[in-house]
């Protein structure tokens, strides 16, 4: 009876279960810390304080926030259609490149505003086109895009190599650290409210949120991504041509996914040059995002942000800590596991026939 | 003659990797986690070997980190049916932050490692002697574990069960085969295996621990290594045995070409993957039947007899969650 009650509440409340995870979460990453002799309350103060410690601390979150959004709204699109574009690290290093390409071509005698722009559309062409490249290699070719898509990764990631140590090394010294850093003038703006600076790239992330959002209930192509993600062999029965919406939502989840790419070269805060490494796991933290979100926009929006905090945060630790930074990754991963077993004990509790 | 043994010595990570996958597979289970898994029995294994000084502990530890993460894939798969990628990915993810934070005291700090344990007397035979019999015991008992995997599950009962679990579920089922407890033991035992390889990385093949590690992405490609081998453990550790190779060749072609920047080479297996499951898979597609047809019944016949031969196919239930009626 109470289990059944205790279901019926987790139906109810999503809250319910999100909370619990939350806290055993919390518990969990404590247990990880006293097995390294830390102090778990101290390292989780420090995560708060590096996220909300300062006003120029929370502006960091929000341009780390950004590129989470774009490619949690690209991901919507490819997981609407039953695919797990998990080539997307590899779509926003290719923006990155893409637009690092354009920037470095018209960087002196053009009207910065222009060139911005157009960087930004190369850096859509750029993730839409390896986007693209694992859909393709998904529909036409049988390759699962799991393992499509992970070799692009390593392959746009040996790009980033050589071109960094190659064609566009500083001059003087060619070294991973990363390409010479644009100048202010090709810096994305920054709108001041007080004391907070907010990143205006976060606008850029949340219409996108919003397109997409509007894409998947109120057009065509949405249904149609929906119904494929339902039942392939339905949706072509009734005459959806799967192999082309399947590609389009690879290529603007690629898309999307690029002008993260792009907003991580461009953003105020940022280190304003191309490295190796420059997505930094934001297209796999942004798949955890999607799975967490469940399709619902609004609760992406939140937790983006919340993951943002945590990354942004847990910079700290190893400066004040001697810990590593990927504790925000253990965070994160083990909460949005934690939450799926909930989401399955939800179910399995719940009364049948209802 | 050197280059066979070389790459026998680097062998054992990913020949158990692939063993302990294609065994959980086989069964229906996907447990897609072996990246960060790796990753993390690596770190496992060293600390629990350094700690203990003890290298069968070390081992013994990994092996349970592995079942354990073979646990939470089924518990979440069978028991809870949540998506097997969703989980498997996130476990991927958890697993080598979890390393990484873990591992941080032990960076690039001296310990145990396996010892080299010629075989007596097979050691001496002429060239086959210092190709086969001149290693460390885990080489030899990854290239027994090849064998006993293929022998079990192609030539036992219970072997022939493992491949209806994976196959056809139902009518295992129909005969009175407890197919939710048969995969939950496999994908442990599997899970188990895996673990064993990452022991493998950190006491044998890559001793110690460091952040990045050096083996990320290694995890992919042994899944997409399963793909290429069928599903089979013969046809996997040719797999494994071949990324081994690539790997051995890229690092000599380094050492001839010094221009090329060193982070090149350890990337080119990865457009090999795709080129390889393009390979295997493509003789499924569609457009391939029909480009087929339209050519002259001789080279058909031919090029129908190649794609064949490559050609995998999974497990029909792999993924797949069972619910008796």
């Amino acid at each position: 009876m109470s289990t059944v009650a205790a279901a019926r509440s987790w139906k109810a409340l999503p809250g319910v279960g999100l909370i619990a995870s939350l806290v055993l979460t919390a518990a969990l990453g404590a247990g990880v810390l006293a097995l390294l002799g830390a102090s778990p309350l101290e390292a989780y103060r420090l995560i708060a304080a590096g996220a909300f410690g300062t006003p120029q601390r929370f502006t960091y979150v929000l341009t780390a926030w950004t590129p989470l959004l774009l490619c949690t709204a690209g991901l919507f699109l490819t997981f609407a259609a039953g695919l797990w574009n998990i080539g997307i690290e590899g779509q926003v290093v290719l923006g990155a490149v893409f637009t690092t390409g354009v920037l470095r071509a018209l960087e002196h005698g053009s009207p910065a505003g222009a060139v911005l722009l157009l960087a930004a559309c190369a850096g859509i062409l750029g993730g839409a086109l390896w986007g693209a490249a694992a859909g393709a290699l998904r529909v036409f070719g049988n390759v699962h895009e799991i393992f499509g898509g992970l070799g692009l990764n390593f392959i746009a990631g040996s790009l980033t190599v050589y071109l960094v140590l190659g064609p566009w090394a500083r001059p003087g010294i060619a070294s991973t650290s990363g390409t010479l850093p644009f100048g202010a003038t090709l810096w994305l703006p920054v709108v001041h409210a007080g004391p907070l600076a907010i990143p205006g790239e976060v606008l850029l992330g949340l219409l996108a949120l919003g397109l997409v959002r509007g894409a998947m209930r109120g057009t065509q192509f949405g249904l149609r991504l929906a119904a494929i993600g339902k039942s392939p062999r339905a949706a072509f029965r009734r005459g959806v041509p799967i192999a082309r919406e399947m590609l389009a939502a690879c290529a603007l989840c690629g898309g999307l996914a690029g002008l993260a790419g792009f907003v991580l070269v461009t953003s105020a805060s940022s280190r304003h040059q191309l490295f190796p490494l420059i997505s930094g796991g934001d297209g796999f933290l942004a798949i955890l995002v999607a799975l967490l979100a469940n399709r619902v926009a609004f609760a992406s929006l939140l937790i983006s942000f919340f993951f943002a905090a945590i990354s942004t945060g847990s910079l700290q630790l190893p400066l004040q800590m001697q810990l590593d930074s990927s504790l925000s990754g253990v965070i994160e991963g083990m909460l949005v596991l934690l939450v799926l077993f909930g989401q399955g004990l939800g179910t399995r509790l719940a009364p049948r026939g209802r | 003659m050197v280059l066979i043994a070389t790459v026998l010595a680097a062998s054992p990570p990913v020949i158990f990797a692939v063993l302990g996958e294609t065994i959980a597979e086989k069964a229906g289970v996907i447990n897609l986690s072996l990246d960060g898994l790796l990753l993390l029995t690596a770190m496992v294994g060293f600390a629990a070997a350094r700690a203990t000084d003890n290298l069968l502990a070390g081992c013994a530890a990994a092996m349970a980190v592995g079942a354990l993460a073979g646990l939470v894939v089924a518990v979440a798969s069978l028991s809870l049916s949540q998506n097997q990628v969703a989980t498997g990915f996130v476990l991927t993810i958890l697993c080598q932050n979890l390393a990484y934070v873990l591992g941080g005291p032990l960076s690039h700090v001296p310990g145990p490692q396996v010892a080299h344990t010629p075989v007596p007397v097979l050691g001496h035979w002429p060239i086959l002697g210092p190709i086969l019999f001149d290693h460390d015991v885990l080489v030899y008992a990854s290239i027994l574990g090849v064998a006993a995997a293929w022998w079990y599950m192609f030539a036992t009962r219970p072997g022939l069960a493992l491949r209806g679990l994976g196959e056809r579920p139902a009518s295992a089922f129909a005969r009175g085969i407890d197919v939710t407890r048969l995969r939950y033991a496999y994908t442990l035992i599997g899970g188990a295996i895996v673990g064993l390889g990452g022991a493998a990385f950190s006491l044998l093949v890559k001793p110690g621990w460091s952040r990045p590690y050096g083996i990320e992405g290694t995890g992919w490609i042994v899944l997409a290594i399963v793909i290429f081998g069928n599903w089979n453990p013969l046809r996997g550790a040719a797999g494994a045995y071949l990324f081994v190779l690539l790997q051995t060749l890229a690092t000599t072609l380094q050492s001839w070409m010094p221009n090329v920047p060193t982070l090149v080479f350890p990337t080119l297996p990865f457009p090999l993957m795709i080129l390889t499951l393009l390979l295997v898979t493509l003789g499924n597609s569609e457009w391939i039947q029909r480009a087929l047809g339209r050519l002259p019944a001789g080279t058909r016949r031919g090029i129908l007899h190649v794609v064949h031969v490559l050609q995998t196919s999974p497990p029909a239930s792999l993924g797949v969650p069972f619910e008796p009626e």
